[in-house]
C-alpha cells in the first residue's frame, strides 16, 4: 500500500498563503489544446506534486507559470496566472524577471558546457545576486550544499559540467535552480535519471527548500508525490482532475479516474 | 489457430535459420552490401584518380618554373659609358654588351647583339643599382647574377629540342653553341626561384613573379572577411533568433538560398554597374574585388552560421532561459558560443571560395597588367586567379610553367585555408 507520511499541524499551518494562483487556464500548441480550463491554488512553502498519464499536459501547465511555454512559437496561453496576486501574462511583466524568480529544473539534465562553478555562478552573475569573488564562491557553494553534490564535486569545480554523470548533472541543474534563490521551484521529473540514492538525496533536499520556497514537482512515481508533496494535483488527458491534499488523493480519491491511475490501472 | 493463408513454411511459428530460403536471403543481402562497397571504392580511386592526374601535370609543368636558370657575370664598368658624376644616366646597355663580348672575344659585332640577349633585360638595371649604390664601382667590375631570358631558360631546363629544324625553334645552333659555351665555363646556375613569390608581375617570363596577385588577393580576402564576417553573422543572428516566423522571413531565407547559388560573374556585373558605375571607385582596386566578394560570400556564410546556430541544443538555451536570462544573454553568451566553430568553419570554406573566384574579378578589371606591389587596397592589382588567367593567356613558353606554378601557389593557400578550418573545428567543438 502506498506509505503516506502524516504531517504535523504545524507544518500545515505555514504554507496556507496562496503563491500561484491559476484561473481557468488553457494552452494550445496550434489548434491543439493541450491544457483545458485548469485551476489551481499553489501555496507558499509548500511542496505540489503534478501526476497524471504521459502526455497529460503536466509539462506543459508548469512551463506556464514560469512563461516558458513563450519560447514555443505555436502555443498560445489564455486564462490568469497570478504570482503573490501579480498578473504574470500582464504586459508590463518582465518575462525574463518572473523566470529568476521562478526557478525550472528540466525533465533532462542540461548543464551548461561550462565548468561545474560557472554552471552555478550564472544566474547569481546574471542578477548581480553577487558583488564579487568571495560572494560568487560562498553562494556556488551553498547551492551545491543544497543539491548534495558539494561532497562530490568540491575539488574538481572548475572541469565542466557535462563531464558528471547524469544524477550528478541533475543535481547540478538542480544547484544552477536555486542559486538564484527563486521563489517558486518547478521541477520536472527531476528524478528520473537518477538512482534510488540520489532520488532519496533530492527528495531530503525538496524537503529542506520547503522551509523557503514553494516547489512544484512533476512527476510519475506515486510514492515520490506520497512522499514529498503536501498537495497533489492529478492531471488526465489536459484536464486538472483533482486537486486537494496528497493525503486524501491518495487515500480517498474522490475522482473513479484518480483511483484508477494511483492504483495502477490507467497511465 | 493457424491461418489459412500463411504459406507452408511460415506455419510453425518457429523459424528455420538454415533453411535454403533463408540462406538464399543471406546470401542476397551480402552480395548487395559487397556491390555497394564495390561502386563506393571505384568512385573513390576514380576520384583519386582524376585528382592525381590534375597534380601531376600541375607539378610537372609548375616544377620548372621553380628553378630558375641564372648566369654569373663579371661586368667591367668603363667610364666611357658610366659618367661617374651622374652614374644613373649611364649606358648600361652597353656595358653589359661589353662583358659579353669580354666573355666571347671572337664574337663579330652582329653576335655581340644576340649574345646581350642571353641575359634577361633586367641585368643593365641590376648594375645601374649597384653602381649607383656605390659610384667607387666605375673602372672596376661588378659581379652580377640574373636571370637569363626565357628562351634560354627554356633551353638550360631540356624544353628546346636542339635536333629539330633551325627554323622551328627560337634559338639558332650559334646561339645554342654560346650558350653551352657559358655552361661549360660554369657560368650558369640554376637556383629556387623566390623571385615567384617576391617579384611583381613582367612582361619578360624570367622576371615575372606573383607578389603583386598574393598582395591583392590578400588584400581584397580581408576586406572581403571584414564585411562578410560580421554582417553575415548578424544577419543570422537575427534571422535564426530573433526575426518573427511569418511569409516575410519566409521570402527571406528562400533569397538567401537562391543568393548562394547565383552565378559568380552575375556579381561581377552588379558590382561593375553598382561600384564602378554608380560611385565611380576605381577599377582594379582590390578594396572593390573584396566588396565583390563579400557579396558572394556572404549568403554562404549566412547559411553556415544559421546551420551552426540551429545546430545548438534546444535544451541549452532552455536552461539559459529557466534561469532567467535574456534572450540576448542567452544567444550571446551560450548559443553563439557553441555555434562558432561551426560559423567559423562555413567562413573559411566561404573565403577559400573566394580567393579562386576569377570572373568577378575580371569584370572589375582586376586583370589589369601592373608591375608594382599594392601599397593599399585601393591601388590596382591584379588577384592569384586572374594572374594565373593572365599568363594562361601569354604565348612565352616561360609562361606556361609559371601558370601552372601560379596555380600551384593557389592550390597551397586553398590547403593551408581548410586546414585552418579543420584545426578551428577540432579545436573549438565542445561537447554537450
Ligand atoms: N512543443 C509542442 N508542440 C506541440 N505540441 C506539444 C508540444 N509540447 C507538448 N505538446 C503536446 O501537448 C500535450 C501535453 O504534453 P506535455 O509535455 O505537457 O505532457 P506531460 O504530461 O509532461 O507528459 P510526460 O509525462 O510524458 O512528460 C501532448 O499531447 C503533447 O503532444
Ligand atoms: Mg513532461
Amino acid at each position: 500500500m502506498m506509505n503516506v507520511m502524516t504531517r504535523t499541524e504545524a507544518e500545515v499551518g505555514a504554507g496556507e498563503q496562496i503563491k500561484v494562483e491559476a484561473r481557468d487556464v488553457n494552452v494550445f500548441y496550434g489548434d491543439k489544446q493541450a491544457i483545458r480550463d485548469v485551476s489551481v491554488d499553489i501555496l507558499d512553502r509548500t511542496v505540489t506534486a503534478f501526476i497524471g498519464p504521459s502526455g497529460c499536459g503536466k509539462s506543459t501547465f508548469l512551463r506556464c507559470i514560469n512563461r516558458m511555454n513563450d519560447t514555443i512559437d505555436s502555443s498560445r496561453v489564455s486564462g490568469l496566472i497570478t504570482l503573490d496576486g501579480q498578473d504574470i501574462y500582464a504586459r508590463d511583466l518582465d518575462p525574463v524577471q518572473l523566470r529568476a524568480r521562478v526557478g525550472m529544473v528540466f525533465q533532462k539534465p542540461n548543464p551548461f558546457p561550462k565548468s561545474i562553478y560557472d554552471n552555478v555562478a550564472y544566474g547569481p552573475r546574471i542578477h548581480g545576486l553577487v558583488r564579487d569573488k568571495a560572494e560568487t564562491d560562498a553562494v556556488v557553494e551553498r547551492a551545491l550544499r543544497d543539491a548534495a553534490l558539494w561532497d562530490e564535486v568540491r575539488d574538481r569545480l572548475q572541469e565542466p559540467g557535462t563531464s558528471l554523470s547524469g544524477g550528478q548533472q541533475q543535481r547540478l541543474c538542480i544547484a544552477r535552480a536555486v542559486a538564484t534563490q527563486p521563489e517558486v521551484l518547478l521541477m520536472d521529473e527531476p528524478c528520473s535519471a537518477l538512482d534510488p540514492i540520489a532520488t532519496a538525496q533530492v527528495e531530503e533536499l525538496i524537503d529542506a527548500l520547503r522551509q523557503e520556497f514553494s516547489v512544484v514537482i512533476v512527476t510519475h512515481s506515486m510514492q515520490q508525490a506520497a512522499r514529498v508533496s503536501q498537495k497533489t494535483a492529478f492531471f488526465h488527458l489536459g484536464n486538472l482532475v483533482e486537486f486537494g491534499d496528497t493525503d486524501d488523493i491518495f487515500t480517498r480519491p474522490k475522482d473513479p479516474r484518480t483511483e484508477s491511475y494511483i492504483s495502477g490501472r490507467i497511465g | 489457430m493457424t491461418q489459412t493463408d500463411l504459406p507452408a513454411d511460415l506455419q510453425s511459428r518457429g523459424h528455420d535459420w538454415a533453411s535454403p530460403r533463408a540462406r538464399a536471403n543471406v546470401a542476397r543481402r551480402r552480395r548487395s552490401e559487397t556491390v555497394l562497397r564495390v561502386v563506393g571504392l571505384g568512385a573513390i580511386l576514380l576520384a583519386f584518380l582524376m585528382l592525381g592526374i590534375l597534380l601531376w601535370t600541375l607539378i610537372s609543368q609548375g616544377s620548372l618554373a621553380f628553378r630558375q636558370t641564372h648566369i654569373t657575370l663579371n661586368v667591367p664598368v668603363a667610364a666611357e659609358h658610366v659618367d661617374p658624376a651622374d652614374p644613373a644616366k649611364g649606358n648600361y646597355r652597353r656595358v653589359i654588351a661589353a662583358a659579353m663580348s669580354e666573355t666571347f672575344p671572337e664574337a663579330d659585332t652582329t653576335e655581340q647583339r644576340a649574345l646581350s640577349k642571353i641575359l634577361s633585360n633586367q641585368a643593365q638595371f641590376v648594375v645601374r643599382d649597384k653602381v649607383v649604390a656605390d659610384p667607387g664601382l666605375i673602372g672596376n667590375e661588378v659581379r652580377i647574377r640574373v636571370p637569363v631570358s626565357d628562351p634560354y631558360d627554356q633551353l638550360a631546363k631540356g624544353q628546346v629540342d636542339t635536333t629539330s629544324a633551325a627554323e622551328t625553334r627560337r634559338l639558332s645552333d650559334v646561339e645554342i653553341a654560346n650558350f653551352r659555351a657559358l655552361e661549360e665555363q660554369g657560368l650558369i646556375s640554376k637556383p629556387l626561384n623566390w623571385a615567384l613569390v617576391t617579384a611583381n608581375d613582367s612582361r619578360f617570363p624570367e622576371l615575372a613573379g606573383l607578389k603583386g596577385a598574393i598582395v591583392g588577393s590578400a588584400y581584397a580576402l580581408l576586406i572581403c572577411f571584414l564585411i562578410s564576417f560580421p554582417l553575415g553573422i548578424g544577419a543570422a543572428i537575427y534571422l535564426e533568433e530573433f526575426a518573427p516566423r511569418n511569409r516575410l522571413s519566409d521570402v527571406i531565407e528562400v533569397n538567401i538560398n537562391n543568393l548562394a547559388a547565383v552565378p559568380s560573374i552575375v556579381f561581377g556585373l552588379l558590382a561593375l554597374a553598382v561600384f564602378l558605375g554608380w560611385f565611380g571607385m576605381p577599377r582594379g582596386a582590390p578594396f572593390v574585388g573584396g566588396l565583390t566578394l563579400a557579396l558572394m560570400t556572404l549568403p554562404t556564410i549566412i547559411i553556415a552560421a544559421r546551420n551552426a546556430l540551429k545546430a545548438v541544443p534546444p535544451s541549452i538555451r532552455e536552461a539559459a532561459l529557466g534561469v532567467g536570462a535574456s534572450k540576448q544573454q542567452v544567444v550571446f553568451g551560450h548559443v553563439l558560443p557553441l555555434a562558432m566553430p561551426g560559423i567559423l568553419t562555413g567562413t573559411i570554406i566561404g573565403l577559400a571560395q573566394a580567393l579562386g573566384e576569377t570572373a568577378p574579378l575580371l569584370l572589375i578589371g582586376m586583370n589589369a597588367f601592373v608591375t608594382s606591389t599594392p601599397a593599399t587596397p585601393f591601388d590596382a592589382s591584379t588577384a592569384l586567379p586572374t594572374q594565373i588567367f593572365i599568363w594562361a593567356d601569354s604565348p612565352e613558353r616561360g609562361f606556361t610553367s609559371r601558370t601552372s606554378a601560379a596555380i600551384l601557389v593557389l592550390l597551397g593557400f586553398l590547403v593551408m585555408m581548410n586546414a585552418l578550418a579543420i584545426f578551428l573545428r577540432n579545436r573549438f567543438e565542445r561537447r554537450w
